[in-house]
């Protein structure tokens, strides 16, 4: 059988069975959500190298009733969500106890994933809009759940943003309904690609300029990040790494590629395309440089990590924005790919350090109380385990060479420098050394140096916390050292999804 | 007193019953009318907020005791995963596993008539829950249930 509802109907039973069952049972948070998320996470590993397929929900076919689709892209991301998520319901066994109303965090977080997970599988507009929605508002409770004032201000702050972002989208949907008259994504691709020969009307224009705003909001590009900063250091820890390491990539950086690259057909060439290119280089940039800039000056760690996320968001929708200008000026195919490529493989390995960058700053925030950098220091001595994945993870993310990140951003800048764009590519260079500024402040004020007082009582935190952060650490290594094995089954199909978006509409509508 | 006037309080016990009916009513007929789960689950909770409002929130616990509301709630939604589940049995997810029926009559259209009912169960005590919420959060200071929350 085709598991592809599974993927949604499994977090989202379990979001409504933990608070059931915990009426009675109290630890039925704890015990559930890793089970669960353990299984859609083998579940997910398990689809890698199975062919494309589409599911017919109530056995309604695609133009009218709604499909679940799993291509190359859905899968990657499925992996990431589901063993990211995973690994955060672990580690929220042992940080979350200093709350109350556990069950309430598990359902939302099961929420979360069962939004998520219906973004990615989704073949219909208006259905991911809906996921969309609902993991969006999961994460804004989520957000909140400390209820401090801080929190609550970030929580509404993201709240706000967030509902205008779901407005931008709406409207877009709402147009592109208007001028193709449907909703399924293959269906609307085959309209664009028929109707208009490819090129784009002003009302695809206009719900395109709509997407862009509404899915960059959501992956936290720069006009549109106001939000990020404050959201990410106020959630709890495993929420600030379930945000920063897979929300703003299936909620952003995915929808993007999967409208402009399957829906608008961008590799098709045409003005419209361009226009979209353009745009997407240019938020790209602004995010390596604004972000950059303002993760230096922070001192709050948190903070410096939400900064970082907008920077190498930066990274990853420059690497596809690249691609998406070849494709559409009509460039060499193989650069294209090669820079699509690059930003996917960024994508997947911020997966990797950023959560563990947010699930260590969650560790010493337990062990010590704080995570002003000014008071921590020489962590080293104190809690070893913590300090050398969080080294390894602010290696891999800063781009010193045997590390994943260094692989992904140099193969952005190769195809950033190959398809004629060395402005562009020097500036990113430019930012990958600011990156490493930062990233050295963290290991100079947290990691070694004097041991603070803050940090001379601190112990390293029980097992169930610096587990995750083991295996994510050894995946900052093993993505840069084993890429044959995950580039040839994992990315390179997800690239090939992207790139070819005529075999989508062939796999939907048969 | 607890509560409003008595004026409002006889008119309130006076039409709760009328409005709980005529909110079963928008429920079952939600496939054949105007109107369906969400409506109707609309319509029961007024029901019960009504008395809320009238009547203090001791007397609406007293005829949907928080708890009950609260398996509901989940039991409700937990209801609707399972009916569309059963659609795996014919085909595929949320496929109609029942039959069709006649046209226009009550017992038709198959799975729609008790995913209506799963859909009213859940959003009428979801619904009572946030009223009851947020007439809890009015009535005590945010410090007091802080300090409550530490002792």
């Amino acid at each position: 059988m085709n598991p592809l509802p599974l993927y949604v109907a499994i977090p989202l039973g379990a979001a409504f069975l933990i608070p059931l069952l915990g009426l009675w049972w109290k630890k039925s948070g704890e015990t559930l959500a890793p089970l669960f998320t353990l299984i859609l996470g083998i579940m997910a590993v398990l689809q890698v190298g199975r062919p494309a397929a589409v599911y017919h929900m109530g056995g309604w076919p695609p133009p009218w009733g709604i499909a679940l689709v799993s291509d190359g892209l859905s899968t990657l991301l499925l992996i990431a969500i589901n063993l990211v998520g995973f690994l955060c319901v672990l580690f929220s066994i042992k940080y979350m106890q200093r709350y109350t109303g556990l069950t309430k965090y598990y359902s939302l977080f099961m929420l979360m994933v069962a939004g998520m997970n219906g973004v990615v599988v989704s073949g219909d507009l208006f259905n991911l809009y809906v996921f969309l929605e609902v993991a969006s508002i999961a994460s804004y409770a989520l957000v909140a759940f400390g209820v401090g004032a801080e929190e609550l201000e970030a929580g509404f702050k993201y709240l706000i943003l967030g509902s205008v972002a779901s407005v931008m989208l709406l409207f877009g949907i709402g147009t592109v309904y208007a001028v193709t008259g449907s909703l399924n994504m293959a269906d609307v691709a085959r309209e664009i690609a028929t109707q208009f020969g490819g090129q784009m009307n002003p009302g695809l224009l206009l719900a395109g300029a709509f997407f862009l705003m509404g899915f960059g909001l959501k992956a936290a590009l720069v006009p549109f990040h106001a939000w990020l900063p404050d959201a990410h250091p106020s959630a709890p820890a495993p929420i600030s790494a379930m945000l920063s390491g897979v929300v703003i990539k299936s909620l952003g950086i995915y929808a993007i590629c999967r409208v402009f690259f399957n829906v608008y057909g961008i590799a098709a060439g045409g003005a419209g395309s361009v226009i979209f290119a353009n745009a997407m280089i240019a938020f790209a940039l602004l995010s390596i440089v604004i972000g950059g800039i303002l993760a230096i000056g922070q001192w709050d760690y948190k903070r410096l990590l939400a900064y970082s996320s907008i920077g190498q968001i930066g990274y990853v929708m420059l690497g596809i924005g690249v691609g998406a200008r070849v494709l559409a000026t009509g460039g060499q195919i193989s650069i294209a790919g090669l820079a699509i490529l690059g930003g996917l493989f960024h994508m997947f390995n911020h997966v990797a350090f950023k959560s563990l960058l947010f699930l260590s700053s969650g560790a010493i925030q337990h062990a010590t109380g704080t995570r002003d950098m000014k008071q921590l220091g020489g962590l080293r001595e104190k809690m070893p385990i913590t300090a050398f994945t969080t080294n390894m993870a602010a290696l891999s993310i800063a781009g010193v060479p045997p590390f994943s990140g260094f692989w992904s951003k140099l193969v952005i800048l190769v195809a950033t420098v190959k398809a004629g764009y060395t402005a562009i590519a020097i500036v990113a260079i430019v930012f990958a050394f600011v990156t490493l500024a930062y990233y050295i402040k963290v290991q100079r004020e947290i990691l070694y140096g004097t041991v603070s007082k803050l940090v001379e009582k601190a112990r390293e935190v029980p097992a169930l916390m610096y587990v995750p952060l083991i295996l994510l650490a050894i995946a900052c290594v093993g993505f840069g050292l084993l890429y044959p094995v995950i580039g040839v089954h994992i990315l390179e199909p997800a690239r090939d999804a992207l790139m070819n978006g005529a075999e989508y509409i062939q796999l939907v509508l048969g | 007193m607890i509560g409003m006037t008595l004026i409002v309080k006889t008119i309130t016990d006076f039409v709760v019953g009328f409005i709980i009916v005529f909110g079963v009513y928008i429920v079952l007929y939600g496939h054949l009318t105007p109107g369906g789960g969400f409506a109707g689950g609309v319509i029961i909770a007024c029901a019960f907020i009504l008395a809320m409002l009238a009547h203090g929130k001791d007397v609406a616990f007293s005829k949907l005791p928080e708890k009950a509301a609260h398996i509901i709630d989940s039991g409700g939604a937990l209801a609707f995963l399972l009916i569309g589940w059963f659609g795996v049995t014919v085909g595929a997810f949320f496929m109609n596993a029942f039959g069709r029926g006649e046209v226009f009559r009550l017992l038709s259209s198959g799975m729609i008539l008790p995913l209506n009912i799963a859909i009213a169960f859940k959003v009428s005590s979801s619904l009572f829950l946030v009223f009851s919420a947020l007439a809890i959060f009015r009535r005590r200071s945010f410090r007091a249930m802080i300090e409550d929350e530490l002792a």
